[in-house]
């Protein structure tokens, strides 16, 4: 009995005792949830439509708000002086998406092709390769040290009853949301999402009725650099644009398992369970083992989750055929 | 015109499954081990153990290890730096512990309960595969270290966080604590190494080792001809785990004396030691050594020229490292999955025919 007091009543009476605390905690999860999502979501995007766990997806987030700083403070890549003219936001933020496309180009042509047919677990592995490169070359390019990135989200707070909410936030979500909602149209309703479809569902098949793999890759890899830079510009807003992002994309396999790898609504799903989840469980659990669970418990609880249900909440049933 | 083995013939069906079957072979494994064993430790100083061969003996164990699981087995492991991590405490922990207790003792059993926990964060493999068991395995390397870190036990409580290794004698030499001569460090590692590889070599050329590449290959098929998955798979993980636990405990005692577990054995040291087997050759015992060597001392030479002649900044060079490995990756999972011992394999097969290849 005492032991379920430590470990679980007295966690409940505290969450009963002062819920309006308890729901600020949910909603700094969901935020960061929030965050989380947007990173599966790039993953999603590729894992869908190539069969590509790409890896790299932080570090896509990290390289892109790297370059838009770099563009908005006006530096010159690789020398670090600021040379060159500061770009308005807008500018900045459409040719970083350019220097994503161009990206997600050079990825299809210089590792995607050659890898063509391989294992999956060999893609992933040349991803986690990708990743370095990427990391190195954004670090060289526009130097490593933290850096703060103001894109003009209004920031600041209010009081809804006695919650605190962030303006930044509600910001950040509402950004996300309608991200998620132009790539269903875009997947749903365009002729190119659904040749992403297609594509998804069977490549020979897919290629077999005339549709062009290598273009709907280089579509598909933009799509998450495009996500990534929203993401990048999210959390670099938020706790400046470091070495750290990357770390996010680690963050965003737990998510994937729970939602799922195939799903969109799983990503989105998957990350705001873990976002509130481990908040909670730091928050209230934490000082029972010294804090800092926040580190793992989203991987545990993907491990637990994949014991009873390994294809996630909302993915396609994992089939094997010899 | 040298290397061929035409005129060799083998008598016995022993030395037809020799490890070296070849003459040459034979030769060149025992002039390696000359120079290994009687003009390094004389030729080396200081600088040349600590930094280039310890860590290169140490982290060929390692990559032994993750390539019994991922080379071998067919199961993606992100988590050598947590079972690194386990070693090392273990090492810690026991020789603390049983001061009396002989350090070979000590070294294998952190490696034996390396291999217990090892075989806890197997269990998920017999349902899941690829990357999503590379996601169970990060589960055991970020729980892990964050384990050592906060649980004062696992540092006797030293107020600092970091454990060190007290000084212990192997038949009255001095190998482990401050005082130690590097070279005997060397050579102590250098035994223990070969001893542990002529084992591994010898476990997958065996039954088990061949149960492991049907599993690896496909395993519903392997399971269908009658091996039976669950077995074969969590054997992988306890044989891979104990190389990699003993590696982690040389890694404290022999190489670094003192270390902060969930710094030294972070998750970078993970993607090194997969990096290792890539490069080297993925199921292959040469490239584990191979690829621990390239992995090593190319960040040393690197750093050498760019900072030293070049006149580049150390960061700069840190980047460019990145850079390179991870370039080197792609490259080498494009043009020759099989790694650099799949290179050493071709110019073997090169040189029979050298120099009258028609």
């Amino acid at each position: 009995m005492e032991f379920l007091n430590l470990v679980l009543l007295d966690q409940i009476r505290d969450i009963l005792e002062f819920p309006s605390f308890f729901f600020e905690v949910v909603f700094g999860g969901l935020m960061s949830g929030v965050m989380y999502s947007l990173v599966a979501l790039g993953f999603v995007l590729i894992f869908k439509a190539s069969g590509v766990f790409n890896f790299s997806q932080g570090v896509f987030a990290l390289f892109a708000a790297l370059t838009l700083v770099g563009l908005m403070t006006g530096t010159m890549p690789f020398s670090l002086e600021k040379s060159l003219p500061a770009l308005p936001v807008w500018l900045a933020i459409a040719v970083t998406f350019g220097v994503m496309i161009v990206l997600a180009i050079l990825v299809e042509r210089i590792v995607l092709r050659p890898l063509v047919n391989q294992d999956q677990i060999i893609m992933f592995m040349s991803t986690i390769g990708l990743a370095f490169v990427l990391e190195g070359l954004g670090d060289t390019m526009w130097g490593s040290g933290v850096k703060a990135l103001d894109v003009g989200i209004p920031s600041g707070n209010f009081m809804v009853g006695e919650i605190q909410i962030q303006v930044f936030d509600l910001w950040a979500a509402g950004i996300a949301a309608f991200l998620v909602v132009v790539l269903a149209v875009f997947f749903q309703k365009t002729r190119t999402g659904r040749a992403l479809r297609a594509v998804a569902d069977d490549h020979q098949a897919a290629l077999s009725v005339g549709i062009p793999l290598r273009n709907i890759w280089v579509v598909v890899w933009s799509a998450a650099g495009l996500v990534a830079l929203v993401a990048g510009i999210m959390w670099g807003s938020k706790s400046g644009v470091q070495f750290s992002l990357s770390l996010i994309a680690l963050k965003a396999l737990p998510v994937l398992i729970l939602g799922g790898f195939t799903s969109v609504p799983g990503a989105i799903v998957g990350g705001l369970i873990i976002g509130v989840g481990e908040k909670v469980a730091e928050v209230y659990w934490g000082p029972l083992v010294n804090g800092a669970i926040e580190n793992w418990f989203a991987y545990v609880v993907a491990l637990v989750f994949l014991l009873f249900r390994p294809q996630g909440l909302f993915g396609d049933k994992i089939i094997e055929r010899v | 015109m040298f290397y061929r083995e035409s005129g060799q013939f083998k008598a016995s069906y022993a030395a037809d499954q020799a490890v070296f079957p070849i003459r040459q072979d034979q030769y060149g494994i025992a002039a390696i081990l000359l120079v290994a064993f009687f003009v390094i430790p004389y030729m080396g100083d200081e600088y040349f153990f600590q930094a280039i061969m310890v860590p290169v003996l140490i982290f060929s164990l390692a990559a032994i290890g993750l390539n019994i699981l991922t080379g071998y087995c067919g199961q993606l492991s992100l988590g050598t730096g947590g079972f690194m991590a386990v070693g090392a405490v273990a090492c810690y922990k026991l020789t603390t512990a049983f001061p009396e207790l002989n350090f070979i003792i000590v070294l294998l059993l952190s490696g034996v309960i390396t291999a217990m926990v090892g075989l806890l964060f197997g269990i998920p493999s017999l349902r899941i595969k690829g990357f999503y068991l590379a996601v169970a395995t990060l589960a055991a390397q970020f729980f892990l270290s964050w384990l050592f870190n906060k649980v004062a036990w696992f540092q006797n409580y030293a107020p600092s966080g970091t454990i060190t290794m007290p000084p212990r004698e192997v038949f009255g030499v001095l190998v482990t604590g401050a005082a130690s001569n590097a070279m005997h460090r060397y050579l102590f590692c250098l035994i223990f190494v070969i001893v542990l590889a002529m084992a591994a070599k010898n476990l997958v050329r065996g039954p088990i080792g061949r149960s492991w590449m049907a599993i690896r290959d496909m395993d519903i098929a392997a399971e269908l001809i009658g091996f039976r998955p669950f077995q074969t798979k969590l054997l992988a993980f306890s044989v891979s785990s104990f190389y990699v636990g003993v590696a982690g405990a040389m890694a404290l005692s022999l190489w670094l004396g003192s270390v902060e577990t969930a710094e030294a054995f972070d998750i970078n040291v993970s993607f090194q030691v997969l990096f290792m087997i890539i490069i080297g050759g993925l199921g292959s015992m040469m490239g584990s050594f191979l690829g621990a060597a390239f992995i090593i001392l190319t960040p040393i030479v690197l750093t050498n020229v760019m900072v030293g002649s070049l006149g580049f900044q150390a960061v700069t060079a840190k980047h460019f490292e990145f850079m390179f490995f991870g370039g080197m990756i792609i490259m080498f999972l494009i043009v020759e999955p099989q790694g650099l011992a799949r290179l050493w394999q071709i110019l073997k097969e090169k040189l029979r025919l050298w120099p009258f290849p028609y």
